[in-house]
């Protein structure tokens, strides 16, 4: 048996279950997401009105402006995929980056956002949010909580991705054996769906 | 016996996930539009329909469902199936309330 052969026989891998221990991942997370978004549901049901004075001071430009970047840094993601499995390390590793940039850009429009916010009054416990009525008060807890959740989410998955970058430079992610930057791509576009259901249900209440 | 735990490569191309893009920034754009139209409280079930097919398109061509094996496919179905009972459970309480 030649050295090629050996090689090709004796792998320790097993792509289907690394992929699959990953989407046993992303279902714990739609446990944890899935009882906010129960929460905010039933908060929204028995306060609709205030739901809806709160979320006319959201900012809708800012956004939408970040549900575009989120989801062409989806793009990238899946693209970087691809160029690593057409054997295009320069490529992919330049779209991993894209990929990084994009998520440090929504964290930016995030602390503007969130600045802005804050400057009006409206933190967790500030004199002018609390004298509020309490549907108002509890759409900015919701707010704060399952945003500020999904801003966490994001600076993990930039985390990740810098641990993708570093693996395709010293060449452990290659174009045989890209499973880890598969399981970083799935972390990262459930980040991505997170914010297609926050997008509405914070933004565009009518 | 090896070789099929490594996976082959599907190479769907780079195209097709620029015709995703453009049509989750289309409905993207739908959904903002859509917003400001009243349509009372069937506005929450359009934002949410359109979420959901945004969700459809991320699962199964950025998430390569499509690909996977099927029992990937029926554990997403299942989890997403739990969590619609979760809901419609929740409510059939919540709206007699």
């Amino acid at each position: 048996m030649s050295a090629e052969n050996q090689a090709s026989v004796h792998v320790h891998r097993d792509d289907v279950a690394t992929k699959m221990g990953m989407w046993f991942f992303l279902f714990s997370e739609l446990l944890l997401f899935g009882g906010l978004f129960l929460m905010y549901s039933v908060y929204r049901y028995t306060h609709q009105h205030d739901f809806h004075i709160a979320a006319e001071g959201m900012n809708i430009f800012l956004g939408t402006a970040n549900t575009i970047i989120l989801l062409t840094s989806s793009l990238t993601m899946a693209l970087a995929i691809t160029a690593m499995q057409k054997g295009k390390k320069i490529l992919s590793l330049s779209l991993q980056i894209i990929t990084f940039l994009f998520g440090l850009a929504f964290l930016v429009n995030k602390f503007f956002e969130w600045s802005a916010e804050f400057r009006e009054g409206n933190y967790p416990g500030s004199p002018i949010l609390t004298a509020k009525p309490s549907g108002q008060i509890l759409y900015y807890g919701l707010y704060y909580t399952m945003v500020g959740l999904h801003g966490v989410h994001v600076i993990a998955g930039m985390t990740v991705i810098a641990f993708m970058i570093r693996f395709t430079i010293k060449g452990i992610i290659t174009k045989d054996n890209y499973v880890k930057l598969e399981a970083a791509g799935l972390y990262w576009h459930l980040v991505d769906i997170i914010w297609i259901f926050l997008f509405p249900l914070f933004y565009l209440i009518t | 016996m090896e070789e099929n735990k490594v996976q082959h490569v599907h190479t769907p191309g780079y195209g097709i996930y620029f015709y995703v893009w453009l049509a989750l920034i289309t409905l993207t754009a739908l959904t903002a539009t859509v917003a400001g139209v009243n349509f009372g409280k069937l506005s929450i079930v359009v934002a949410l329909i359109i979420a959901a097919v945004k969700s459809y398109l991320v699962l199964t061509e950025f998430m390569h469902l499509k690909f996977e094996m099927r029992a990937f496919r029926i554990f997403v179905i299942v989890a997403i199936l739990f969590f619609t009972i979760l809901i419609v459970l929740l409510f059939s309480d919540y709206s007699f309330y």
